[in-house]
């Protein structure tokens, strides 16, 4: 039992400070930058537009492609290569599986939307704020949406249960180890859209952490509404 | 009598599965769904409300053809029986032979000789299938190729009020600035005049998609136009097509 007080001094249920801006890049036709702490995600949505290769393309509905991309400097460590690698690859399939299910794009078949997320800046947390500006930038595309996503990550520190936890938390060192837990959700319903872990965790303790995240969720989605909306009445001024 | 409660107000900007009413006194209509009790937000908008019908009108969003649309496009391809256009959505019209002129065309004639790639034509759509196929013609009041002027894009959403009721606010812009201009639904747009009076009319419009989700936007445009061309701008100016 190490592991008394969170390192920054956060209650245990409390996240880091969150701020989040939509519409930042005129030429895409939907734009958002999410910040959680130190973790800045910026997202920008292109299209719909025709796929190629064409066997990618579905006639039924259109295709949502996700590309994840951590900046060189953005972390902790080592400068970080950009683009494709298998950790980027990874993350770029569990944020479209984490959108889709909010996502309606009937309405273009054969046709493909495009999210990039970029990551000026990270702190631990980055799927989960590459998730909820992607949310952001769709809503703000015009797609048809059933639902804001947010996302969150929650976990265990030693026997703490925590949410939103920084690098330092992540990499924390004691006996019973750390259990890093990303999960999005659609705000409204709250119905899981991603779910992983990373270290152990009992059934109960995962449980009380996803109550956790869902409590999370909900000052999430308020941060998300209030930038959405304040794309348009902020102009009135 | 209505047993619902509306949680939002008329023209309220509402985001995607935020809550608009509760109970079954409402209907969902363009934009909303219902699930359970309560009507939800499909997607980005401004609220509408019209008796017990709940209506979303999108702010944001790429045009989706539909037939009886004039759009403007652009020679991509030419192919045997016509040309292949790009209407600056995700799908490519098809202009036939047939639909494009009158003339009588030899098998494997040139068909550059009509449209080279690159013309702008505007077109008006006759059909689109349910993979977002679109077949246009070229027969019609208004519809040929653009020559000279210039073409700029703005929202497609902000199409309708470009144009005005019955076309009353591009003709306004057409009267004041003395430019040629041409509006398509997919919000390509063509303006022919002398530099300045381009200007005036291209600045016109993009204030036009920039305010026309707030209220007073044509005593706003006429004021801009009067300040800009030193016109007086008479009220209900005729509507030309």
């Amino acid at each position: 039992m190490t592991y008394k007080k969170r390192l920054d001094g956060r209650a245990v249920d409390e996240t880091r400070k969150i701020s989040a801006k939509v519409g930042i890049i005129k030429n895409a036709q939907g734009s958002a930058v999410f910040q959680i702490g130190a973790t800045t995600a910026i997202a920008a949505v292109y299209g719909p537009r025709e796929l190629h290769p064409k066997f990618l393309q579905n006639p039924d509905t259109g295709v949502l492609r996700c590309n994840y991309n951590m900046m060189p400097f953005s972390g902790h460590g080592e400068r970080v290569r950009p683009g494709q690698n298998r950790r980027a690859k990874e993350i770029s399939m569990v944020t479209e599986q984490a959108l889709a299910p909010a996502l309606n794009l009937k309405n273009f078949p054969n046709a493909v939307v495009d999210v990039f997320i970029e990551l000026p800046q990270t702190d631990a947390g980055t799927r989960c704020a590459g998730i909820c500006a992607a949310s952001m930038a769709l809503a703000d595309a015009g797609f048809e949406m059933k639902d804001l996503v947010v996302a969150i990550a929650v976990g265990r520190v030693d026997d703490h249960l925590v949410a939103d936890l920084n690098y330092d938390e992540e990499s924390y060192e004691c006996d019973a180890g750390v259990a890093d837990i990303p999960v999005a959700m659609l705000a409204n319903s709250g119905e899981i859209t991603l779910l992983q872990d990373d270290g152990d965790i009992t059934a109960q303790q995962l449980k009380e952490a996803l109550q956790l995240a869902k409590k999370v969720g909900k000052k999430i989605y308020e941060v998300q509404k209030q930038a959405l909306k304040e794309k348009f009445t902020g102009e009135e001024k | 009598m209505s047993d619902g409660e509306l949680l939002v107000k008329e023209k309220e900007i509402v985001v995607p599965g935020e809550e608009l009413a509760r109970g079954l006194g409402f209907l969902p209509s363009k934009g909303t769904y219902r699930n359970g009790e309560s009507i939800r937000a499909n997607r980005l908008g401004l609220v509408e409300i019209d008796g017990k019908v709940i209506k979303l009108v999108s702010l944001s969003g790429c045009y989706l053809p539909k037939a009886g649309d004039v759009i403007i496009t652009q020679v991509f391809d030419i192919t045997f029986s016509g040309w292949r256009l790009d209407t600056a959505t995700a799908y490519p019209a098809m202009l036939g032979m047939k639909d494009a002129t009158s003339d009588y065309i030899n098998r494997g004639a040139d068909l550059t000789s009509y449209f080279k790639l690159g013309d702008y034509l505007v077109v008006k759509i006759i059909n689109v299938t349910s993979q977002n196929l679109i077949d246009v013609t070229l027969k019609g009041p208004g519809l040929r190729k653009l020559q000279g002027g210039r073409i700029f894009k703005v929202n497609p959403n902000k199409v309708p009020r470009i144009i005005g009721k019955q076309g009353s606010m591009v003709s306004m812009i057409k009267l004041a600035t003395n430019c040629k201009i041409i509006v398509g639904q997919n919000g390509l747009i063509w303006i022919e005049g002398t530099p300045q009076e381009e200007k005036v009319a291209v600045d016109t419009i993009l204030m036009i998609e920039r305010e026309a989700h707030k209220s007073g936007l044509t005593d706003r445009v006429k004021a801009y136009l009067e300040k800009e061309t030193g016109k007086v701008i008479e009220n209900n100016p005729p509507v030309q097509r």
